[in-house]
């Protein structure tokens, strides 16, 4: 596919377009910003108004695997931004590796997750589920909002394993994309998985 | 007299005016089928498949409102139970705010001109465009179908806990419904913005912009920046009302006054997402009737972001009986004061333009006046709600409805109509009866101010909102009321069929039937499927009308059109 086909008839030079495609990607990230926004202030507020029982549930939390998390969610950033580089060089081989690595370490992100979920229901620490060892009122509204928080944001990170998981089937954009357009919206969207973690890390884990 | 009785604009040519440039296949041309308007990517199109969809949505939240100012007639229950009253002004509030009003002038009339006024073939994203579409009517069929499961009866505001414990209305489908179209809000404000900043052509720099277009800009960067935060409060709410997390039940730990800041971090922009398209709309229709350069086009522009940006700061002025803090209460009071300055600005720019101007009272005209007396009066009562002792008076009174409704329906309805009865000629290729718009235009003032006029006195005399049983001695003022209403719901069916006559029975409009001096009225009446034959080049500024008066024609302002000269 050569590049003149690929420029829509609104836009007058395919550089034009690229800054566009760019450019609107990064508005939508700030609206995601600001649904998370949301549930921070929900945080934040019951930080606020029952700090005591808010520090209590957060030593609950598994905070070595959600440290590992981390490190898994920080690796993969980077070897996205790596993938990057490589679909702009050209590279289309290593970007496929790239990709397929930043996949494996999402999944492994997903995997830490959910056997941190199952330790919580063996804790007795969920709610609705297994509420054995959960205290009412603020405890347990810590521990809905942990679930309202990290799992929206384990949807998001099925949505940017999705966008990655295009570049290389079935539609195999990484080969074509030499301006990288797709593949650096996909790493800016994976970019901000990666940054809403940060934050939700220490709001969640290391408020003891 | 004769110019005033007449039924043909004076600005305009009494003959049918032929279309100069290159006859070119219409928009309207480009396919009659079903399928061709439904995947259609043209923004001309989808912004007439906007116009056909608000304009149900806006007789849906008519028949509503006219329920309950039927109701309003006697102050005793006649026509409605409690609780049918209470589900009529929830379903009017809910369709009006987010089925009409917020859609209404950015999808329409955005939509079809944005590109065309700074020159550009079509929207950035224009299949984003299209499903932003889809997401709208799946949120409208999602409310249709709050109707059919009984209604919901918590007003539009859902405040919680009774909207997340105590209502038995179908809460969850019409929280849905809000949910899904504000994915359509955030679809539309990133298409504006990117299309804004990426596809200007070229001379379009940001000062030569059209005011339609900063306003257009500014209600964007709302759309963009407070429709996350409504979407996720209503996550928030259906969480706690289906599984019951409690984030806003105080029995649990949680704090009902989070859902008031939340919802109205969101809900106070959103007023200004329903006005600024409307003082775009009016910055374009006032220079065109004074056929005059607009008076200080930076501040009008400015005061456009400066209306988006401090819009985001005043939301604790909703709360002040909340009980929140009164230190936060008197900051918000402050705020609340601030941003009436640069509204103040607009309007006292709209009249200096038309001083000394050549002008010509058209039915555009008449709309765009109708809207700044009546946004006026809606903005200094607005002031009058921000000061402490007045509101703590007035809260939940008929004075802040009748305070919110000459925003949103005197302004934003007025301004819609006006962008209709403007923008007519540009988007069907046809001449409507001036003299029926401008009865038309005086019935929907008259109406309007004797609908919602008398309930400042009603407000400020006690009487309550959302109660449909009252003490007889506020009879006589409801009457005056609805019969009011009944003379706005004239106005507002009158323009529908004069404006559908003009359809078969209207002349050509011609490119420029108003002699107006943006980018839209280069191009033949109804556009063609890319706007314009060549890439326009603009070398002036907005609004550069000749000095000679009506009678000297303007210039378009595009190097093209000079040279051809």
């Amino acid at each position: 596919m050569n590049e003149v086909r690929r420029l829509q008839p609104q836009f007058p030079t395919l550089a034009r377009q690229r800054d566009a495609d760019h450019f609107g990607m990064l508005i939508f990230l700030s609206t995601e910003v600001l649904i998370f926004g949301g549930i921070f202030a929900a945080l934040f507020v019951l930080r606020a108004q029952h700090s005591a029982e808010y520090a209590r549930s957060s030593t609950q939390m598994h905070y070595w695997l959600g440290g590992i998390n981390t490190a898994v969610l920080l690796t993969s950033s980077a070897v996205v931004a790596l993938m990057v580089e490589a679909v702009k060089a050209g590279a289309a081989r290593l970007a496929k590796w790239l990709i397929l690595g930043a996949i494996a370490l999402g999944l492994a992100f997903v995997a830490i997750k959910f056997t941190e979920y199952a330790l919580e229901y063996r804790d007795g620490v969920v709610p609705l589920l297994s509420p054995a060892h959960l205290h009412a009122g603020p405890d347990t509204l810590f521990m809905d909002l942990y679930f309202v928080a990290t799992g929206l944001h384990a949807l998001h990170v099925f949505g940017g394993l999705t966008l990655l998981g295009s570049l290389i089937w079935p539609f195999g954009r990484a080969r074509r994309d030499t301006s990288a357009v797709f593949a650096g919206n996909a790493a800016l969207y994976w970019h901000l998985v990666d940054v809403i973690w940060i934050f939700l890390y220490p709001t969640l884990y290391l408020a003891r | 007299m004769t110019e005033a009785l007449s039924h043909m604009n004076p600005r305009m040519s009494q003959e049918a005016i032929p279309n100069t440039m290159e006859e070119r296949r219409s928009y309207l041309a480009e396919g009659h089928s079903l399928k061709s308007w439904l995947t259609t990517t043209d923004h001309k199109r989808i912004a007439i498949l906007y116009l056909l969809s608000i304009t149900f949505f806006f007789a849906c939240g008519g028949v509503a409102a006219a329920l309950i100012r039927l109701e309003l007639l006697t102050p005793a229950p006649d026509l409605l139970t409690n609780d049918g009253y209470n589900r009529a002004f929830s379903l009017h509030g809910i369709i009006m705010v987010w089925f009409f009003l917020i859609p209404s002038i950015p999808t329409v009339f955005g939509n079809f001109l944005l590109p065309l006024m700074i020159g550009a073939k079509d929207l950035a994203f224009p299949r984003l465009n299209l499903a932003s579409w889809y997401i709208f009517m799946i949120g409208g069929l999602a409310t249709l179908a709050t109707v059919v499961l009984g209604g919901v009866d918590t007003g539009w505001t859902f405040y919680t806990p009774f909207s997340s414990t105590y209502s038995n209305g179908a809460v969850f489908m019409a929280i849905t419904a809000v949910f899904i179209s504000g994915f359509s809000s955030i679809l539309t404000g990133i298409n504006f913005i990117v299309t804004v900043h990426k596809l200007r052509c070229p001379g379009m720099t940001w000062g030569r912009l059209p005011l339609f277009v900063w306003a257009h800009y500014a209600t964007a960067i709302i759309f963009v920046l407070a429709t996350p935060v409504l979407t996720v409060t209503l996550v928030l709410v259906a969480l706690e009302r289906v599984v019951g997390i409690g984030i806003f039940d105080p029995k649990l730990g949680g704090d009902p006054l989070l859902f008031q800041h939340l919802f109205w971090f969101y809900s106070h922009p959103a007023v200004y997402i329903m006005v600024l398209p409307a003082m775009g709309v009016v910055s374009e229709l006032i220079t065109n009737a004074a056929h005059k350069q607009i008076f200080g086009y930076w501040f009008v522009a400015g005061s456009a972001i400066a209306i988006a940006v401090i819009g985001f700061m005043v939301w604790g002025h909703h709360m002040f009986v909340s009980g929140q803090s009164p230190y936060a209460s008197a900051i918000f009071s402050f705020l609340s004061i601030v941003v009436a300055v640069p509204s103040a600005i607009k309007v006292y720019n709209w009249t200096a333009t038309l001083h000394k101007g050549d002008i010509v009272i058209d039915g555009p005209l008449l709309y765009a006046l109708g809207f700044i007396g009546l946004f006026t009066v809606g903005g200094l009562t607005g002031l009058m709600l921000t000061m402490l002792p007045i509101d703590v008076h007035v809260t939940d009174t008929y004075f802040v409805v009748a305070h919110f409704h000459f925003i949103m329906v005197g302004g934003s309805v007025s301004a819609f109509f006006g962008a209709l009865h403007f923008w007519w000629p540009k988007i069907t290729g046809r001449l409507y009866n001036d003299l029926w718009a401008r009865i038309s235009a005086m019935l929907i003032f008259l109406g309007f101010v004797a609908t919602f006029g008398p309930q400042f006195v009603l407000g400020y005399e006690g009487m309550p909102r959302r109660y449909h049983i009252y003490p007889a001695v506020f009879q006589p003022l409801n009457v005056m009321s609805s019969v009011g209403a009944l003379v706005l719901a004239v106005g507002y069916l009158f323009p529908v069929l004069y404006l559908l006559r003009s359809l078969r029975y209207g002349k050509p409009a011609g490119p420029n039937p108003w002699g107006a001096t943006g980018l839209e009225w280069t191009t033949p009446s109804p556009p063609p499927k890319d706007n314009f034959e060549t890439v326009p080049v603009v070398d002036k500024q907005a609004y550069c009308y000749p000095v000679g008066g009506r009678d000297e024609q303007s210039r378009p302002r595009t190097q093209k059109a000079k040279a051809g000269e």
